[in-house]
């Protein structure tokens, strides 16, 4: 048994490294950063001013509420978007075609997230190809600018995290038995009444998964908001990377950071509470 | 609604039709981006000025192609340094981790899985700063004791490493271990039956089974991290990584040897995919 000891510790020893030297240690060190005060050069004192701080600048509150609400419409778009595509490819595409249009769907994903917001930017902008074709066909006297506004935001932002709503989608809808949708047929359901009462609670630990995957790169995002918004269009990570990098003051930054974390902890343990899923039945599958 | 299930043929036709628009949705970018890699102007969008392959070779500005732009081929050797050691780490972590998992009972095991996923609900930017924090508090104690200024722990291609590593491997794990735990284990009890130590069975019997999972992980870690934006930028160094220098040069304004690289990654990490998907789906069968 004492051979059985050393390998759990030899299988333990780099899990506990990972996790403490680059998860929890960091995350401490960042709590404590962010509840240090400045005084005088090189004198700091232990307190909320940090926080105080981001509550009484109108600018960052609003910033992070436009930031939550961005990405819970986001999340919402992906899923009312992605949600008839990834059945189709699960129950009613067969053979080659589902197998096809399922590499369809990966294929973007395989490039940068840099690229396919460069792809967005050549479509939307003022000398883009979409104000192009709109001159063409006459439905506009002179270019139009379509970057740099909420709607841009939302339409990369829906594009670039679509594969982690569907792969997860299409994995628990291609597992459901084809009878449990004719049993609701036969037993008198529509098409609407079998969808809402057994496709989706079926595919709900996949559409949670999608959901928590998607808000999170939406809410973390900083590429897209950044290259396809608009200067008013600032994302609240957009704020933590100026502290950090232009402003060199850590201390807010992490308080930034820590808020951040706090907000999306929290909404997605009230997505799993409400849906009545666990974080390890949904992504730890 | 099913394959089998009649239903009108109008239906059937708008939702092959809403499908159909759905892939141009997905394509209409990067066929964009990849159309004018290959035109014959400064300014990468209309109007089509004709075919170039200057801005893969061109030699001299202002058609300087990328082979011969020293930042994009610095930030590409630069993000395949990265890739190799973040793929060759989290394998590593990861395959340990999903033994620890499948095949040890321990106190705290669910608290332990739990924090396993963390990383995957933790924002890269905060993963990023936080990482940063702690190594330069490390670094500020080092110097204050023993007067040693550690270089690797100020922003730079390590860092970068493990602020990637730190959650590249969660998903390594996730990967192998739902491998892992399809194994029959009888064939290892058969093995050590049969007189094989516990060394031989894992090389000879558990590895193979789990060999196209590693390789389908070291795929995903490899294009994962190569494309890495967010936690990358706040823990880089004066080293930038292709995705950072890319960044740069498009707030800068652009010219097409942006769609040039951008070409070149669709075809690279297009091949890298096929490949693990091929090694993927030859594992799936009995």
């Amino acid at each position: 048994m004492r051979e059985g000891k050393l390998v759990f510790w030899l299988l333990f020893a780099p899990f506990a490294a990972w996790i403490a030297l680059l998860i929890v240690i960091p995350h401490i060190d960042m709590l404590i950063l962010s509840l240090r005060e400045k005084v005088a050069p090189r004198v700091y004192e232990t307190g909320f001013r940090n926080y105080a701080d981001f509550a009484a600048t109108w600018v960052y509150p609003w910033t992070l509420l436009r930031t939550v609400v961005f990405s819970i419409i986001a999340t919402g778009l992906t899923f009312l978007i992605g949600f008839p595509v990834a059945y189709y490819i699960a129950k009613i595409a067969q053979g080659r075609t589902k197998a096809a249009l399922f590499m369809l769907c990966l294929l973007p994903f395989w490039v940068s997230e840099i690229v396919r917001v460069f792809g967005w930017m050549l479509l939307l902008r003022e000398t883009g190809l979409i104000s192009n074709a709109l001159q063409g066909l006459g439905l506009t006297s002179g270019p139009v600018e379509l970057l740099y506004n909420d709607a841009a935001i939302l339409i990369g932002l829906v594009y670039t995290s679509m594969l982690f709503m569907i792969v997860p989608l299409i994995s628990t809808i291609d597992g459901m038995d084809d009878a449990l949708v004719e049993a609701g047929y036969d037993l008198g359901g529509n098409g609407w009444t079998v969808m809402t009462r057994i496709v989706i609670p079926y595919a709900m630990p996949g559409i949670i998964a999608g959901s928590i995957v998607v808000f999170m790169l939406a809410l973390g995002n900083y590429l897209t908001p950044t290259l396809l918004g608009g200067k008013s269009g600032q994302w609240f990570t957009a704020q933590i990377y100026a502290q950090f990098i232009t402003r060199f003051n850590w201390e807010l930054g992490s308080a930034f950071g820590f808020i951040l974390l706090a907000t999306s902890s929290a909404l997605v343990w009230l997505l799993l509470r409400l849906s009545g899923q666990s974080l390890s039945n949904t992504l730890g599958r | 609604m099913l394959a089998s299930l009649p239903r009108s043929p109008f239906l059937r036709f708008a939702y092959a039709a809403y499908v159909a628009l759905f892939f141009v949705y997905m394509a209409l970018p990067l066929a964009v981006v990849a159309v004018f890699a290959f035109n014959d102007s400064q300014f990468p969008g209309l109007p089509w000025e004709g075919f170039t392959l200057d801005w893969f070779i061109g030699a001299e500005q202002p058609r300087l192609g990328l082979i011969n732009d020293r930042r994009i081929v610095a930030g590409f050797f630069n993000s395949a340094f990265v890739a190799f050691w973040v793929t060759g780490l989290s394998l590593t972590v990861a395959t340990t981790t999903a033994f620890l998992f499948d095949r040890h009972d321990f106190r705290f095991k669910e608290f332990a899985y739990l924090m396993m996923l963390a990383p995957l609900v933790i924002p890269g930017v905060i993963l990023g700063i936080s990482i940063l924090v702690f190594s330069s508090t490390l670094a500020e104690a080092v110097n204050s004791v023993t007067g040693y200024e550690i270089s690797a722990l100020r922003p730079g291609l390590f860092l970068v490493i493990l602020g990637q590593f730190s959650f590249i491997t969660t998903i390594a794990t996730l990967v192998i271990a739902a491998r892992l735990r399809r194994f029959d284990r009888t064939l290892e009890e058969a093995a050590l039956n049969l007189g094989a130590t516990p060394a031989v069975v894992f090389w000879t019997i558990t590895l193979p089974w789990l060999r196209p999972a590693l390789f389908g992980a070291g795929i995903v870690a490899f294009l994962i991290s190569f494309e890495n934006f967010n936690t990358t930028l706040i823990l880089n160094g004066s080293n930038a990584p292709l995705t950072v220098t890319m960044f740069d040069r498009m707030r800068e304004g652009s010219t097409p040897v942006l769609n040039a690289v951008s070409v070149t990654l669709m075809v690279g990490s297009g091949l890298l995919g096929l490949l693990g998907i091929l090694v993927q789906g030859r594992g799936q069968k009995p």
